[in-house]
Order: C-alpha cells, then structure tokens, then sequence
C-alpha cells in the first residue's frame, strides 16, 4: 500500500547556514498514529513544515499518498491537513467564517463547507463561539478551532504540531478521544509532542529526531522493548540516610523516606518488594520516576548527543 | 483543482478581502470620503473660483477626476498592502500557503479585493463630487477601463510591498514618500501644460500622469498626454507587475523559509 507520508533524504540548510535536517529517510503507513519526537530545535517542525509547504526544502523527495510535493503539489496539498504549534488564524475573524473560508481555500462551496463546519464546531465544543471574533476565545478553543479547520477538507493525513500543548489535562485527554475517533475513521494521524505520556497513549508508531536525524523509527512496542530499565520512586518509613542494600535491586535514599529503585525489566515489581520487605521496609506509595517512552527517549538523545559524527539514521526501521 | 474549484477558492479570498475592509469601514472608506469632501470645499469651492478655468473647465470640475482617481490609487494599494501583510504578520498566511489553491488564483484573489475597496472609494468619492459639481461622463468606456485598470497596477504594487515589509514601518514608506509626492505631482491639481517645457519633461516619467489623465479625459474630454499611451503604459506596468509578484510567490519570498 502507498504509503500516507514517504520522505526520502530529505536536507534542509536555512539561509543562515544552519542545517536543519541531514537526509532523513521516514515512512508512514495509511491509517497509522505516528508520533515524531525530539528535543527543540531537533528538526521536527521544520520537517512537517517541508511537508505541509510552508518550509522550502533544499534536497530531498517527499510525498503524500504517493503524490509528490514537487511534481503534484495540488494533489498532495489537498490530502494534507495541518494543525500548526502557534496560532495562525485571523483572530479578528468570527469563528465560523474561518472554518468556511478555509473551506473555500480547498474549492468547497460555502454551503457544504459551513455543514462540515458546524459538524466539528459542536464536536468540539465551540457551537456557542460560532459568531465571535476568534480572538475571544480561550487558549484551549483556539487549539481545537485550529483542529476543526485542518479536517474542513476531510484530509486523509492530518499533521498535528503539538496540538495539546499549554491545554489542560481535561481537555487534552477530550482532544486525545476526539483524534483517536478521526484516526478510527480512516485518517492518519502524525504529531509531535512534547507530552511523551501523549505520544504513548496515542501512537502505534514512533520516530525519535535530533539534530536534523532520525534516530529511531519504529513501533511503540519495538521501542519501548529497548527500554532495560525503569526506575521507581517509593515513598517508604525507610529512616536511614545511607542507601539501603537490597538484594538484586540499586536503590539510592533521597531523604525522608523516599527512595529511588531501578528495577531491570528482566525483574519483576514482586521481587522488588520482596526484596524491600526482607529489609524491614514498608512502602507507602510508589510511582515511575518518568513513564517509560521519556526514559527511553531521553537515553536515545543523551546516546545521539554523546555519538561521535552523531549521523546515524536510526536504531530500527519499522 | 477543476475550474469550479478555482473559482471558489478565488471568491473566497474575495469576499473576505471585501468583509475584512467593510468590517473596519471607520479606517478604510470614511477618512477618504472626509479627506475628499475637505478637497472638494477648500481647493473646489473656496480656492477654485479664485484660479479660474483650468484646461477650459472650471477649477472643481478639473480637479474632480484627479481626486477621485487619487483616492482609487491610494486604497488599492493600500488594501493589499495592509491586509498580506497583515496576514502574514499573523501567520494566517499560512492558511492559504497548506491549501492547493494555485498561486496566481492567491495573487487574483487579493488583487482582485484591491480592486474591490479602491473603486468602492472611488464610489463614494464619486457620490461626494456630486454635492459639489455636476459631473458629466465623456467617455465610459476610457473612464471605467482606466479607473479599472489603475485599481489593477496599484492593488500589485500593494501586493509587491507587502511580500517585502518585515514590518509595519515598511508598509507606509512607499505610500508615503513615492506614492503620495507621485500623485500629487501627477497632474490631479493642475495641467501640465502650466509648467515650464523641461518641468512638463520630467512630469512625462511619472505614471500616474497618465492614469490620471486618461481619466479625466474619459469624463471630461481632455487631457495633458494621448490616452494611447496610458493604455500602453497600463497594460506593460500590469503584465510586468504581475508577473513579478507571481515570480515572489512561487519562490516564497517573505513568506516560507
């Protein structure tokens, strides 16, 4: 199957000299939730920014659903629909009239266009803003209105650049149902986030970027089976100020009580607190210090960071 | 994208380049009908009768086409100007850039809403000459082609700035200090024939002479320079202009990295 998003070494060096991407190489199935990755300035933006035409590419090929972007740029475009990290809609314009407008933009009559319109704006959650000036809306309706404008065209690839980010948790996790809905429904998703905790909720496939590579593009699972060790925080009635030796397990004390564990994912979490009750310890509550996709993509960025020509283009292809 | 398609997203840009200077009608149609009506009463009524006839009309009715044509200039050019870069500025650009409506339809589109605004000023300004003088049309079919085609050049010419500002100081200093002196000394308050042969010389490079000329004639009868050459001139300003301002867009110039 043609694949949704297909990018074949892609460069880019801005005006200033600065090279942005070194010839990555990604590939996104149809009907897949793809998470990219990586720290600021790793070179996410500016590759859906070549893929959304906003950023001009300085070699390199990409295509969506096998239209390519320089041979049959209106076609790709129209299967396209982006979701920006920063506001960029008229905030003087009413709420509806930028989802109709947009709609225009793709050759959508007005009529069919304000019926699609009022579709996603109850969907939503912004029916009763329909008529205001966009600017009065909240940070969080703003986002979603961005949302609802990106699938006006009901696009079969839908690229979200950190669509939840400064939303609260509430809302995020609404945002989270309403695009696992859409990608139900057919659409591929891509998106990029600094939440790792989102990227593990919603993603079946994950490509991990820094300094212009892509240093893994693999399944969640596959990912995350990279990841040896999790570390634990354990608040306990522990009252020493050494590390307590356990069998099997480093544990390091951080004060009152609270102690830090790896846990290897050959152990289990049984063994651990066996381990912790032949001590004489009893915990009270424990957490993951970080959730596991975090730890992992923090150890692939410290590893691609610490590399020594750092051009590797990635732990595992999917 | 079919015809159909294209049509729409260019009615589109259009309609909300109308509804975006309809809406703010306080900054972009009342001061010209203001400033225009001041021009009437000063230069027109209290000023005119002391000058006399001016290229064998009296004073208001000769500088009547000027004015109006100045206003015509003026908010073309300043309706695209204001509104890209306004867009930009907000990065709702960006909007029109993700979607496959083709480049010359975007260009079409906002020349097409400077157009728009520069002859509903041009409208009213008509409207407000009325109070003043009983306009008579010579030639409508020179007085709307021209008036037509100057909203053309300077809607480009608009466009062609804004794509370059980086900010808002960039969007005023062509209106300021080349767009203004331009008209002014274009012959809108006076026939050139009143000035010294090498001072008629150097007034011969504007282009706005012509514009405003060929204009005066479609509702007057007369002008300082053949209207030929106002078509000609026009019509290569239009072609050139537009094809640069279509050059900018493909390239990206001011608006993709």
């Amino acid at each position: 199957m043609t694949p949704a998003l297909q990018i074949r070494n892609l460069k880019k060096t801005y005006d200033n000299g600065f090279e942005a991407l070194k010839g990555i190489d990604l590939s996104v199935e149809q009907g897949d939730f793809y998470a990219l990755l990586g720290p600021n300035g790793a070179g996410k933006s500016t590759t859906l920014g070549i893929v959304s035409s906003l950023v001009n590419k300085t070699s390199g090929e990409v295509s969506i659903f096998g239209y390519d972007l320089s041979r049959d740029l209106v076609r790709a475009k129209s299967c396209l629909g982006v979701v920006p990290q920063e506001i960029n809609f008229n905030q003087f314009e009413k709420v509806r009239d930028i989802l109709v407008t947009q709609g225009g933009y793709y050759g959508i009559a007005a009529a069919e266009a304000g019926e699609t319109a009022d579709f996603y704006l109850k969907k939503l959650g912004l029916w009763d803003k329909r008529d205001e000036a966009a600017r009065m809306l909240s940070g969080g309706m703003k986002r979603r209105l961005m949302i609802a404008r990106a699938l006006i065209h009901k696009p079969r690839l839908l690229i979200l650049d950190e669509p939840t980010a400064g939303v609260d948790i509430e809302l995020r996790r609404s945002m989270w149902q309403f695009l696992r809905e859409i990608n139900a429904q057919g659409t591929t998703i891509i998106l990029t986030t600094h939440y790792l905790e989102e990227a593990e909720a919603l993603c079946r496939n994950i490509g991990i970027i820094d300094k212009g590579s892509i240093l893994a593009n693999t399944s969640k699972q596959d990912l995350l089976r990279q990841l040896h060790t999790e570390t634990f925080i354990l608040d306990t009635d522990y009252s020493g100020s050494d590390d307590p030796e356990m069998e099997g397990f480093s544990a390091r004390c951080m004060g009152e009580g609270s102690l830090e564990v790896d846990v290897d994912k050959s152990q289990s979490i049984n063994t651990l607190f066996k381990a912790l009750d032949q001590r004489g310890i009893t915990v009270a509550s424990f957490r993951a210090k970080a959730n596991r996709l975090e730890e992992l993509f923090l150890t692939l960025v410290e590893s691609g960071l610490n590399a020594p020509e750092n051009d590797h283009k990635g732990v595992a292809q999917s | 994208m079919t015809i159909a398609q294209i049509w729409i997203a260019f009615t589109t840009i259009l309609v909300k380049e109308v509804r975006r200077f309809t809406r703010i009608w306080a900054q972009t149609m009342l001061p010209p009908a203001i400033t225009m009506a001041l021009y009437f009463v000063i230069f027109g009524n209290l000023i005119g009768p002391r000058i006399g006839e001016m290229g064998g009309y009296n004073y208001m009715d000769f500088i009547v086409p000027g004015l109006i044509m100045m206003s015509v200039i003026t908010n073309s050019y300043a309706n695209v100007v204001s509104s890209f870069f306004g867009m930009k500025f907000q990065r709702s650009i960006e909007e029109i850039l993700v979607s496959p409506v083709p480049n010359s339809i975007v260009l079409l589109g906002y020349v097409a809403g400077g157009v728009a605004r520069g002859l509903a000023v041009g409208f009213i300004v008509t409207l407000l000459s009325l109070g003043f003088t009983d306009l008579q049309v010579h030639h409508i079919g020179v007085t709307a082609t021209m008036v037509l085609l100057t909203a053309v050049v300077f809607s480009l010419g608009g466009f062609i700035n804004a794509v370059y500002a980086t900010k808002f100081d960039d969007i005023s200093i062509v209106p300021t200090f080349v767009l203004t002196p331009l008209t002014y000394l274009g012959g809108v308050f006076y026939s050139i024939s009143l000035l010294p042969e090498f001072w008629q010389g150097v007034s011969k490079i504007n282009p706005i002479l012509y514009m405003v000329n060929a204009f005066r004639y479609g509702i007057l009868g007369v002008s300082d320079v053949d209207i030929r050459v106002s078509y000609g001139m026009v019509m290569i300003f239009i072609v050139l202009l537009f094809s640069f301002s279509l050059y900018l867009l493909n390239r990206g110039k001011g608006i993709r990295s």
